[in-house]
């Protein structure tokens, strides 16, 4: 039937980079140098040669995703530019010769990681996240809470028209100030600190017990309410916490690879201009 | 002035407008009597700016004066410049109030009292003279009326519509803009208007801009209100005004007082004509819409050949030039000779008058096919019908060995599965010997099993012996199963309808033949789908070879169509047929099993059942969305709106969810596309590998649009050009690859057309949206394949 991007053609791309971390691995064990196992040998720029040409074609990815419609699957392009980027692991360390230091050349070997390191996340982000998001979600989709919480609102105003100031004030606060989204850190902790209706729900909780008795029901209405509406803010959040789980690992991974880039092109640079 | 003409011509309608026309340009002496000041009232009337179709489109215009589609102001213009150019003889407000005389020698009297001679008359008045009157006390207000010309004059006034009609509707929707709006109908729902008209009205009535009085007849009208009989009693309505559109009936006692005699006593009956559109009083011709002719063009031509025939000329058809060119392929042939070979050799087709014929040719194709071509292909998606006039074919019923063949001869047809089920080729035919086919579209075929009751019995019956054999009994000679296909009957069903129920003790079998039907069985008090059935399958055999109660209950999903198979016929071809007994009983037992998988694990049945209450027993190829790999990155938005013109034909977020399954709001290229049903620029086709499109026929009607019971059609203007992706890589000029942020602001001069899903038949690689999906999660599927238990389990709650 249909599989993916991590499965696809029965992890025809798995089964590539796996090929070539062990054919560079084996490469490295047997390959004697004359001096110490590094980047100058020629298994070390042998290996060089395969990272940098790697890297230029997984960022070209980027291009690849923008080209629409044409005989291609974006799928099986995702999947080998993840399987392929992971290789990169093994075959860009070998290539170091673990001779790490403060330079250039380590810079560029730490940029490629801590882009792997966000990409693996994506991996893992990609993988888990979706079906937590389906889950949460029980069916509906994001504008129908939106306009369920509008709703509420509506209902709460008529119903505490009658009602003292007070309370009155209270169903203001929530249906005005209550905030959904907002800075990154918000989105990311799926919860407001300061929920408006929140807090509207507890002072009522507090102040309903010393409200006359021709108001009770209408107050015990508006308790209902805004706890449905704090539940919906919750399902909402943990949504809008989903995605942006789900894209802010984007966030680093791309600036990441164009300081990559530059880095390695330094690096290739420096390399051959002090031959 | 001596007031004598060789032809009068009474109404300046098309028809009579065309005749004068004709008469001018011949040089006869003539007369155009009009009733009002201006030519052509009926279009004149018309609401303005009022788009007017030109159809039928491949009937040729035989006029002097011009015609085509477009707006009612244009057409009056080019006319009356027309009329002036030709030197038309038409004399205005010069009412007719009788006609008395014979051939050679008429006498046509006006209102004023004066008197016309004539040698022929031509009676062109059409309908709109004698309009239905609302006729209750009161009526005579000024502010009833009987037309509206400007929907667009009115504002802020509470406007009462009396009718159901197309035009009541139009005048309905037009004036709801800015007045409001109560329409009145007599009947429960709007029945006689075009189902365009009828998406919208029902959608203006049910959002609460147009009120509407159901089961509702005006009992009188006083200055400012109407008083309506209503189901609960009377119900008075205050109103600005009143327009009353009840149609019209011919003009009746004025074309009988000249002496014509009427088909029927039936008020909506029409006079008696020959052939040449003459009437019973010789001499006196009638043209148009009061002989029957509603269509402009047509009337048009009438007013044309009338006026030949008045002069003795023999008139061919119009349509005699499109023929000759059809039957070119033919060799020398002459047309009517061609027309009664296929008369006389192909049954289905001989019930036609031959008018009808003719018509039904210009619509069809003809063909002489050379030994050993291909005539379509197994899995092609066309769905026209053939008809062999001459020769013989070979149709593969084998895919796998092309050698196995049925022969089929002169008299027969083939490819009448396409019409009846909107799937795909079963077989594929090649020419035998060198044949002569008629090969006719669809709609055509349609149209004439729905006029012509004898063609439709011969079709029905063929269809039957051949979905039998094909489906049920491939391997048998067709001589043994004619008990059966005697016996067998088919049955309609609407969507939701019960076809077997579980418990009932009949036994015979069902074989569907077009839609798709569920199985499903009472499980612990809730419903449990089984399976999903698709068109080509058989149901009920277990019952039949059990011989126990029926074990389950059978749906249709989608309004089907199912041969009944007589239980006792079928048994008594299953003991004569021991290998038709053994393959029906493996079947049987795979069923069994696949069942009692199914009751083990029933969120797949829920599955199907969510899918099928979405429609998708009516698709054809449709966009799933696993969510478990769906990551929400609308790439598959992004790529359908780069691939079209910066417009998204799909909605990921909308639509509904299952488990993990979610339906986007995207085109499912139904079996029965309901957007085909109403285009009035027949801009909507289905493609050879069954992907339904738009074509840039499309005036922006939005007919489709509303008809479309998944809203996936949308009305939208072109969008601007996009820059290159290095340009806006390297210098950040305009929106980037995906992203559109521009509003929408209407581009000057153009017009909104519809758009819609066209599955990217045009770009190699298939959907863009399944294409550019990075994680895999959009796919495309054919619910035939995809409902399957097996398929399913993985997307369950």
């Amino acid at each position: 039937m249909h599989e993916g991007f991590l499965v696809h053609s029965n992890f025809k791309f798995l089964k590539w980079a796996s090929a070539l971390c062990i054919l560079s691995a084996v490469a490295y064990a047997i390959y004697d140098p004359l001096d110490v196992q590094s980047g100058g040998t020629w298994l070390g720029y042998g290996l060089g040669t395969i990272g940098a040409v790697l890297i230029v074609w997984l960022m070209w990815f980027g291009i690849r995703k923008r080209r629409y419609g044409g005989a291609f699957r974006l799928r099986s392009w995702l999947s080998a530019h993840v399987y392929l980027g992971l290789s990169l692991i093994v075959v860009a360390t070998l290539h170091t010769g673990f001779q790490l230091g403060w330079n250039v050349h380590t810079l560029a070997y730490v940029l490629m990681m801590l882009v792997i390191a966000s990409g693996a996340f994506g991996i893992y982000a990609y993988a888990r996240y979706p079906r937590m998001m389906t889950e949460n979600r029980r069916g509906l989709s994001l504008d129908e809470f939106l306009s369920q919480i509008g709703d509420i609102d509506r209902e709460c105003r008529q119903v505490s028209a009658n009602l003292p100031d007070e309370i009155a004030s209270l169903v203001l606060k929530s249906s005005n100030e209550t905030r959904i989204g907002g800075s990154c850190w918000r989105q990311l902790s799926g919860r407001d600190r300061k929920c408006a209706a929140a807090e509207a729900f507890e002072e009522l909780r507090r102040v309903s017990t010393n409200v006359g008795p021709e108001h009770g029901p209408s107050v015990r209405k508006l308790l209902t309410l805004i706890g449905k509406k704090c539940s919906l803010l919750a399902t909402v959040r943990r949504d809008i916490q989903l995605k942006a789980l789900m894209d802010i690992w984007l966030h680093l991974h791309v600036p990441l690879s164009f300081a990559l880039l530059a880095a390695l092109t330094a690096h290739i640079i420096s390399v051959f201009y002090y031959w | 002035m001596i007031d004598r003409f060789e032809i009068v011509i009474v109404g300046s309608g098309p028809a009579g407008l065309s005749a004068a026309g004709r008469a001018a340009e011949r040089g006869i002496p003539h007369l155009l009597l009009e009733r009002t000041d201006h030519a052509a009232d009926t279009i004149f009337k018309y609401q303005k700016k009022k788009f007017v179709m030109a159809t039928p489109d491949i009937m040729p215009l035989r006029s002097d004066m011009s015609f085509e589609a477009g707006v009612r102001e244009d057409i009056l213009g080019t006319w009356d410049r027309e009329l002036e150019n030709l030197g038309v003889n038409i004399r205005y407000k010069a009412e007719v109030t009788g006609i008395s005389g014979q051939k050679g020698d008429f006498t046509v009297t006006l209102a004023n009292g004066d008197t016309v001679s004539a040698g022929h008359v031509v009676l062109s008045i059409g309908l709109q003279g004698n309009l239905r009157k609302l006729g209750v006390p009161g009526a005579e207000w000024e502010r009833v009326q009987y037309q509206l010309d400007d929907p667009l004059e009115y504002e802020d006034e509470t406007i009462v519509v009396v009718g159901a009609g197309d035009a009541a509707i139009e005048n309905a929707i037009g004036l709801a803009a800015q007045n409001n709006v109560v329409i009145v109908n007599r009947r429960g729902e709007f029945a006689r208007a075009k189902p365009g008209n009828l998406s919208l009205i029902t959608e203006a009535i049910e959002s609460g801009r147009i009120e509407c009085f159901y089961d509702a007849a005006p009992l009188s009208v006083e200055p400012g209100r109407i008083t309506l009989k209503v189901p609960e009693g009377e119900s008075v309505v205050a109103c600005d005004r009143v327009i009353a559109r009840l149609g019209a009936n011919p003009p009746r006692k004025f074309v009988e007082a000249c002496g014509i005699s009427f088909a029927s006593d039936d008020p909506g009956a029409l006079p008696e004509l020959s052939q040449t559109y003459e009437s019973s009083v010789p001499g006196l011709y009638v043209i148009g819409a009061l002989a029957g002719y509603p269509l402009i063009k047509l009337a048009m031509n009438q007013g044309y050949e009338v006026v030949e025939t008045i002069m003795g000329n023999e008139v061919k058809p119009a349509d005699e030039p499109l023929l000759e060119n059809k039957f070119r392929v033919l060799g020398n042939v002459k047309v009517e000779d061609v027309l009664g070979a296929i008369q006389s050799n192909v049954p289905l087709l001989s019930s036609m008058t031959m008018l009808q014929l003719r018509e039904f040719m210009i619509d069809s194709t003809v063909h002489l096919k050379q030994p050993g071509d291909v005539i379509f292909e197994r899995n092609d998606y066309t769905n026209s019908v053939y008809s062999i006039v001459n020769g013989a074919v070979d149709v593969q019923i084998n895919p796998l060995d092309p050698s196995e063949v049925v022969t089929l001869g002169a008299g027969s047809f083939f490819g009448e599965m396409g019409l009846i089920a909107g799937r795909r080729r079963t077989a594929t035919i090649v020419a035998r010997e060198q044949c002569f086919l008629v090969e006719t579209p669809r709609r055509a075929m349609l149209r004439l099993i729905n006029s012509v009751p004898a063609a439709r019995r011969v079709l029905d019956q063929a269809a039957i012996s051949r979905q039998i054999q094909m489906h049920l009994a491939p391997n048998i000679d067709p001589e043994m199963l004619r008990e059966v296909v005697e016996t067998a009957e088919i049955e309609s069903f609407s969507a939701g309808d019960t076809v077997i129920t579980e418990g009932e003790t009949s036994n015979d079998v069902y074989l569907i033949r077009t839609g798709s039907m569920t199985v499903s069985r009472r499980i612990a008090g809730r419903d449990i789908v089984l399976s999903y059935i698709p068109a080509g399958n058989y149901i009920g055999e277990m019952a039949l070879l059990g011989n126990t109660p029926r074990s389950a209950t059978v749906k249709a999903t989608v309004a089907s169509e199912a041969i009944r198979i007589n239980a006792a016929a079928f048994r008594s071809l299953l003991d004569r047929e021991p290998d038709l007994r053994r393959e029906i009983e493996s079947r049987f037992q795979d069923r069994l099993v696949e069942n009692v998988q199914t009751e083990t694990r029933p969120e797949s049945g829920d599955i199907i059942d969510f899918l099928v209450n979405q429609g998708v027993g009516e698709a054809t190829d449709i966009l799933l969305i696993d969510e478990s790999l769906c990551v929400r990155c609308d790439n598959c938005e992004k790529a359908c709106a780069e691939t079209h013109g910066g417009v998204s034909r799909l909605n990921r977020e909308a639509g509904p969810t299952f488990g993990t399954l979610h339906v986007p709001t995207s085109c499912r290229h139904c079996e029965h596309p309901h957007c085909m049903a109403d285009c009035p620029a027949d801009a909507i086709h289905r493609a050879p590998d069954g992907e339904v499109f738009i074509d840039d026929k499309c005036i922006g009607c939005g007919n489709c649009a509303r008809d479309c019971p998944y809203n996936v059609i949308q009305m939208a203007y072109p969008r601007p050009k996009k820059p290159g992706l290095l340009s806006w890589l390297l210098f950040g000029s305009g929106p980037g690859p995906g992203e559109d942020k521009r509003p929408v602001v209407k581009p000057d001069g153009a017009r909104e057309s519809a758009v819609k899903c066209d599955m990217c038949k045009d770009i190699t690689g298939g959907a863009s949206c399944v294409s550019a999906c990075p994680t895999g999660a959009a796919i495309r599927v054919r619910p035939e394949e995809f409902l399957s238990i097996t398929n399913l389990a993985r997307f369950g709650r």
